[in-house]
């Protein structure tokens, strides 16, 4: 609690859908560093409620950075300056006094705001249901331990599973391309030998469902594995790529 | 404090159902003998599943996959976002994998046994029979488990344990669990046998003739009300946490679902046992919004100490020295020293009393007196940085992130002796043991909703160990409710699918709405946050981790305060057309009060102490929590009496012990 700054927020202010946005600037004093960026906003809603004014939306919910409800796109990035973390585990000591922070939500066709900085992500869950499981059902499975799967396969299936969602890749990317998203999901299945009996089937269902919701195409630039704050690595579009070749090359 | 007299009348019977037989063959006798739907049937049937945590999503996969229509629910953007997904160290099963002399019965008493004998035999039985199952059923998903260089899964050890049973993938399995259930649940959505509602919020349940029927659900996002029918009603909303405001849960965890239940005659049990986790971040200013979880993992390598010199604590506290100043022979580590067989490893509620005994004596270690260090040093002496950065590196990350301090880096040498950074933890409140009132089938005593997860009460008894919640969670999702709930649906084949064009429905409806419009017309001075912040410390402070008569009457007249201040002076801003999340956080807040209400009130009832409800009154010479097993062998379980500003009335259920010799809990020796 030793330092505070003063800061100004400009901040992404929409009241639908459908309503024109704009940027609303707001000052805050006396902000302790040790704050997170996401209770600093809880402070700036305090003082608007009081003033009798709207709140401002925007998602978060577990604030440990793994729920990937928190999204903001701040001074140009996705999740704020640091890397390898969501906006929920910013911390104010990144920023200094009399800094002027801007805010904005994901900005993607894919994405549409619903209000202020909040966005509707419904199209990953769409992605996810065209073929991100493996078909299975409850109760059928044999004993965990019947298929040796090797640590390193396993150990790089567990990062690309990593991935939580957010969109951050997404609002990076210049052409609003899901690759990043989609290949991690593809990856840990391709990575594991219970993936594999339906992979083919898959990264063709997965892409396909990609494309039809309006997310855009890879041009290989990085920006989405730069700043995912999972740190999900560009080798996963490179598997990507060479599965849906594969699966394309055989049908 | 008349009005807080608590009423217990004559003593209706409650029916667990808990089938015949020795404790080992219960659940397969269950199985051979209850009533099954038949496929063609299922499809008669519409069954509402309210969150997609663990146990909500691997339900609604599980009944979709079956062949029931299935309605499911979530107050977030996506399923995959539930709070299971933050539950770091890992999945208990009895695998005996590692050789070490594990087995079902060794699960089933150490649960029991961690618990501190207040759980229900059978259901704890059934869990570790049917834990074996979830590790085969996420494996075959693709949840990419550790695994050793042979290539098999790999263990650990987790706390009141002595064995390694623990299964994990890195320190995010809640993670890993959570979306192997969610990647299920999209695939029934692909198939069109679970309908997935995301934004919304449960408001009300409704009843027909005496049987949960629907619901009434807010679109978070057009504000509107809206109505669902089903044949049978399943909530799955996790536990009351947030009741404390400040606890590891997420933001948007709370305990409407579970109070709408409870006003519709649903018993809530055994609401005082709260588990505080011994390893989370210390808190820091009152801007906080929630406290931090560092994973019970690093228990395995983490030793826990605080200064054994008082004048040590003093200058820790007024920051003019280090943790790593202070040598090895001038450091308690008081777990190691009160417990030698558990060491590090006590239960949850252990470790979190003799935190609080060390900083109550004031030998806390930072600036506010409520920290104690958790320390690597030997650890990282022992196997190097390089191995134990590999466990528990992304948690040293998180914690440098937020603290600014990285618990590997080298700090000191001192007599040839190196000292790296410790942690700085102090407990806080975690899970919920307690909650809505379940038979063994997951019925609660309202006919046709079932509760499932954190959100009953069932498994866990007075604490929780580590690594049992996502046990628990999948195991009422996936392998116990599809099963028992057939045994309730079975007669139900012949009741068509409903319409919501009811009488019953309109009048919840109205209910709602009333509700919702009064908390917009209050038009007072103070803010949602104001108030339920006001409300969590009042828990914390006599509602906490030692609790006395007078600290919990004190507690129950300070809410009743509060609750008047919500309902005169609450203020929230917009209006109830489209999103307005000031008013949803108001909603919540007012089942909050009546369940800090409902904790105080099962706090004070219960005089004795036993796993997370710790009565100052009653504890051993040495500060152990003293049970009191002849007036207190049961659960509580309290019955709404049709107002929140009436005391509720308690119905107890007796335990009965078959396989397991009840006796002192002793981590000692």
């Amino acid at each position: 609690m030793d330092n505070a700054i003063n800061i100004k927020l400009r901040i992404w202010r929409q009241a639908g859908p459908k309503e024109k946005g704009g940027f609303v600037t707001y000052e805050l004093q006396d902000i302790p560093t040790d704050t997170s960026f996401l209770e600093t906003l809880d402070i700036l809603n305090e003082q608007l409620v009081e003033k009798g004014e709207e709140p401002i939306a925007f998602d978060h919910d577990c604030r440990e950075g793994i729920c990937g409800m928190c999204s903001l796109y701040i001074n140009g990035h996705p999740h704020g300056p640091a890397t390898g973390a969501t906006t929920c585990q910013l911390y104010m000591r990144r920023f200094h006094d009399g800094e002027t922070i801007t805010v904005e939500p994901w900005r993607s066709a894919a994405f549409p705001v619903i209000k202020d900085l909040m966005v509707d992500r419904n199209a990953f869950d769409k992605i996810q249901q065209a073929g991100g499981y493996v078909s299975f059902a409850t109760g059928g499975a044999q004993d965990a331990n019947a298929i040796p799967i090797s640590k390193v396969a396993a150990d790089e299936a567990m990062d690309s599973a990593s991935c939580i969602g957010c969109g951050a890749c997404v609002a990076a990317c210049k052409n609003g391309s899901a690759m990043l998203f989609v290949s991690a999901k593809v990856s840990q299945f391709a990575l594991l030998p219970q993936g594999k009996v339906e992979a083919k089937r898959r990264v063709k269902a997965m892409l396909a469902k990609m494309d039809e919701l309006g997310f855009g195409n890879c041009t290989n630039t990085g920006a989405c594995a730069a700043e995912c704050p999972k740190n999900i690595k560009l080798s996963n579009i490179a598997r990507l790529n060479r599965e849906f070749i594969g699966a394309k090359c055989s049908d | 404090m008349e009005e807080n007299k608590i009423n217990t009348p004559a003593q209706p019977v409650i029916d667990s159902k808990i089938p015949e037989g020795p404790v080992a063959e219960k659940w397969t006798n269950y199985k051979a003998h209850q009533k099954l739907v038949n496929p063609a049937n299922k499809r008669r049937l519409d069954i509402i599943v309210v969150g997609t945590g663990l146990a909500g999503a691997s339900a609604a996969a599980t009944l979709g996959e079956m062949g029931f229509n299935v309605l499911n629910f979530c107050i977030q953007d996506s399923p995959r976002r539930a709070h299971s997904i933050a539950a770091q160290g890992g999945i208990n099963a009895a695998k005996n994998y590692q050789n070490d002399g594990d087995s079902v019965y060794r699960l089933f008493y150490d649960t029991v046994k961690g618990g501190d004998y207040r759980a229900r035999e059978a259901n704890v039985y059934r869990l570790a029979e049917v834990s074996n199952n979830i590790i085969d059923q996420c494996v075959a998903q693709g949840v990419p488990f550790a695994r050793e260089y042979g290539g098999l899964l790999a263990n650990r050890s987790f706390g009141g344990a002595q064995v390694s049973r623990t299964f994990y993938a890195k320190g995010q399995t809640g993670q890993q669990l959570l979306l192997g259930a969610y990647s299920s649940l999209n695939r029934q959505i692909q198939m069109g046998k679970v309908k997935s509602y995301n934004r919304y919020e449960m408001h009300d349940i409704v009843m027909i003739d005496g049987r949960a029927r629907g619901i009434i659900a807010k679109n978070l996002v057009t504000g509107k009300l809206e109505r669902f029918a089903a044949h049978a009603v399943v909530i799955a909303t996790g536990g009351y946490g947030n009741t404390y405001f400040l606890s590891t849960n997420a933001m948007a965890c709370n305990c409407s679902a579970a109070m709408a239940a409870y006003r519709q005659g649903a018993y809530f049990a055994n609401p005082a046992y709260v588990q505080i986790h011994p390893t989370c971040i210390p808190r820091h200013g009152d801007k906080q919004s929630k406290l931090t979880l560092m994973s019970e993992s690093l228990r395995n390598d983490g030793r826990i100490w605080v200064p054994k010199d008082i004048e040590d604590a003093k200058k820790l506290q007024a920051g003019e020295i280090k943790g790593s100043d202070i040598p090895e022979e001038n450091r308690d580590y008081y777990l190691e020293r009160r417990y030698p067989a558990f060491g590090n490893l006590v239960p949850r509620d252990v470790a979190s009393r003799a935190a609080k005994e060390r900083c109550d004596k004031g030998y806390g270690v930072n600036n506010t007196g409520q920290a104690v260090f958790l320390d690597f040093s030997e650890a990282i002496n022992r196997l190097g940085i390089d191995v134990v950065r590999q466990r528990y590196g992304n948690l040293f990350d998180m914690y440098e992130e937020i603290t600014d301090v990285n618990p590997g880096e080298l700090a000191n040498e001192i007599n040839g002796e190196k000292y790296y950074n410790p942690m700085m933890i102090y407990p806080a409140i975690h899970y919920t043991m307690g909650g809505i009132w379940v038979d063994y089938e997951l019925q609660t005593s309202v006919k046709g909703l079932f509760a499932i997860g954190e959100c009953n009460f069932s498994d866990h008894g007075a604490n929780r160990l580590g690594a049992s919640a996502l046990m628990q969670g999948l195991a009422d999702g996936y392998f116990v409710l599809p099963y028992t709930i057939q045994n309730y649906l079975s007669d139900q084949i012949t009741v068509p699918h409903f319409t919501t064009d009811t009488p019953e429905f309109d009048e919840a409806e109205k209910r709602v709405q009333a509700n919702l419009d009064h908390l917009m017309s209050i038009k007072g001075n103070r803010s949602v946050d104001s108030i339920h912040k006001e409300l969590g410390n009042i828990m914390w402070d006599y509602v906490g981790m030692g609790r006395t008569k007078q600290s919990l009457e004190t507690a129950l007249e300070k809410i009743k305060e509060l609750r008047k201040e919500f309902e005169t002076n609450l203020f929230v801003p917009g209006d109830q057309d489209g999103m307005n999340i000031e008013l949803d956080k108001a909603f919540r807040l007012r089942d909050f009060i009546t369940m800090g209400e409902l904790i105080a009130y099962d706090a004070l009832n219960r005089e004795e102490s036993c796993g997370g409800h710790f009565r100052e009154e009653h504890q051993t010479e040495e500060g152990e929590a003293k049970r009191d097993d002849e007036n207190f062998f049961y659960v509580s379980c309290w019955k709404y009496n049709g107002d929140d500003e009436k005391a509720p009335t308690l119905i107890k259920e007796p335990l009965h012990y078959e396989a397991i010799k009840v006796q002192t809990r002793n981590y000692k020796n």
